[in-house]
């Protein structure tokens, strides 16, 4: 085995329980936003798609790497944006019951 | 210069990035600092992305601003337009997304690399590969069912483990011979080939109420290849950037499962609920009510708890059910909602629907906490919602759902069940809770008769208000 396998490795079980310890503590209610979050956060993978777009290798290899630059920035924005606009949304009741009025209708945040 | 940027900074962006993610994640543990944590990052995200494009192995930059120009025109509608209802669709296309990038570059490594690629790069890659394009159609077809492309129903023929598991171990089977030989190339598309078709015939067979948790396991796999592809390009910050997506989905798999009452097995391979289609044969008495009774019945209650299910996103009820809350709130009835882990098609998926619905989420409890309240409960109101509340779980051995943990909505002094009809739930079992005494059933389409229930409250005369 080699040092930088060996390495790896060490990275992969220690971020793979540290997450896992992080993520038990998020509680029910934000399991969506959980979800996508962790989903705009592991297209980071687009640092490995930019180099093979960029580099200039083989057409292949340029062809691969733009669609999953593609690919994976869709990700970073959809998934920080949704993240986001569904964490906007998640109130406390402000004062226990309101007079007659009903809350801001639908989609104002 | 190049070499300062290179060596020194580009590890430090890096390591800076990994940083952002862990406490991104710390961050979401609570809604009041769930928001730093996304900002934190999108911090962490975009130092990463402008350290690498300053890397000197990018020489041309114009596919890479086509592709990125491109992303942003896709991703910022599916980011800021898509409603609260399709989340599960947007959460599955976004699990494709993920594993086909991973998948391609997997694709490109082998070829860039491939006479000479060493045996751990080569497990890498297969793991990358195989993981990334199984997630990719496995998550389509797990959108296009959502979306209601696909049909919904899971589609199930004897022998399928067999041809499924055989399917998935040649490709295994084929990785094994590349790690030992790379110079059989050929058998490299093949890989592809058998990863795709698992990937369909995966998720073709899981029916609706099971995708909260194949939903989970495709972001477990995603987040998988995507580490896969760190030690593939010997990339630290995607290791732990996969690693905690890979964690995470696993840990919500493994929720969704406990909530079920299931293992990861059964789900996959068991076929739930299509045996057993027919549980509506018997014709045992019900006891209906209309809006105007139902109204009458809540504003007599001291406090009513709320059980949401699949059926009131697919009625698009959650904005009437929230006014009912407002309503009765105002008319001094405690109003809390009693959310099951596994109600609706993902995890958390009925909080973010009642979020969108202006619903504070104090008055949201999950199956722990409400359980214990619900016997001095006057009202359990059920809005399509069904395996999560029959008591069988607790009861009947033979039951399809027995020993999954459900809301005791039977210790309420009384129930009412919104339903558009008699007839059974996911599991395909009938549900005793209906045939109850204590119990009455509001039919129709949940916003139309929750709906009524609103009007009819606002004509009843003002209660006075006795305490908060």
């Amino acid at each position: 085995m080699t040092e930088t396998l060996e390495v790896s490795l060490f990275i992969f079980l220690l971020a793979s329980f540290l997450g896992y310890a992080v993520i038990t503590r998020v509680p029910g209610l934000l399991h969506t936003p959980l979800m996508s979050l962790t989903n705009a956060l592991s297209a980071i993978s687009i640092v490995g798609s930019l180099i093979l777009a960029g580099a200039g290798e083989a057409a292949f290899a340029t062809i691969l790497g733009t669609i999953a630059v593609f690919a994976s920035t869709t990700n970073i924005v959809s998934g920080f944006l949704i993240t986001d606009r569904m964490l906007k949304m998640f109130k406390r009741r402000e004062a226990p019951k309101g007079p007659a009025g009903v809350p801001p209708k639908g989609a104002s945040a | 210069m190049i070499d300062l940027m290179n060596d020194t900074a580009l590890p430090l962006a890096y390591l800076f990035a990994a940083a952002c993610f862990v406490l991104a994640l710390k961050w979401l543990s609570h809604p009041t600092t769930a928001r730093r944590g996304v900002k934190t990052g999108e911090l962490g995200m975009f130092v990463a992305v402008v350290a690498t494009l300053f890397e000197f192995e990018i020489v041309e930059y114009q596919w890479i601003a086509i592709a990125i120009v491109a992303g942003v025109a896709l991703g910022a509608p599916l980011g800021l337009l898509v409603p609260m209802t399709a989340v599960p669709q947007r959460t599955a296309l976004s699990h494709a997304f993920g594993a086909v990038a991973a998948g391609l570059v997997g694709t490109a490594e082998f070829y860039l690399q491939r006479p000479a690629i060493d045996e751990t790069t080569m497990v890498a890659i297969g793991l990358e590969v195989v993981l990334g394009f199984l997630t990719f159609t496995g998550s389509l077809i797990a959108a296009g069912k959502l979306q209601g492309i696909v049909r919904d129903q899971p589609w199930i023929y004897r022998g399928q483990n067999v041809v499924n598991l055989s399917i998935l171990g040649a490709a295994l089977i084929m990785v094994g011979v590349l790690v030992a030989r790379p110079d059989t190339a050929v058998l490299f598309p093949i890989v592809i080939a058998l990863s795709l078709v698992f990937g369909v015939l995966l998720v073709i067979r899981i029916g609706g109420a099971d995708m909260p948790t194949v939903i989970s396991l495709l972001n477990s796999f995603a987040g998988l290849s995507a580490a896969m592809m760190g030690f593939v390009l010997n990339n630290k910050l995607l290791i732990v950037a996969g690693a905690l997506d890979g964690s995470s989905g696993l840990f919500l798999s493994i929720v969704m499962c406990k909530a079920m009452n299931r293992s990861f097995v059964n789900v996959l391979f068991g076929g739930f609920g299509a045996q057993a289609t027919g549980g509506d044969a018997q014709q045992r008495p019900v006891r209906s009510v209309d809006p105007e009774e139902t109204a009458f019945l809540l504003d007599a209650a001291r406090s009513v708890v709320i059980v949401p299910g699949y059926g009131m996103a697919a009625a698009q009820a959650q904005h009437k059910v929230r006014e009912l809350s407002d309503a009765l709130l105002k008319r001094g009835v405690d109003v809390r909602f009693a959310i099951h882990p596994v109600a609706g098609r993902m995890p958390g998926h009925m909080n973010v629907l009642l979020a969108e619905a202006n619903v504070p989420y104090d008055q949201l409890y999950d199956l722990e906490t409400i359980n214990p309240e619900l016997p001095h409960t006057d009202i359990v109101l059920v809005v399509g919602a069904n395996d999560v509340v029959n008591p069988a779980a607790r009861t009947q051995t033979d039951s399809p759902i027995y020993g999954m943990p459900i809301l005791d909505a039977d210790a309420a002094a009384s129930i009412i069940v919104v339903k558009r009809s008699m007839r059974s739930g996911f599991a395909g079992v009938d549900n005793d809770l209906f045939y109850l005494d204590k119990t009455q059933m509001l039919f129709g389409d949940a916003k139309t008769v929750i709906g009524g229930v609103v009007d009819e409250l606002s004509k009843l005369p003002t209660r006075e208000v006795a305490a908060a």
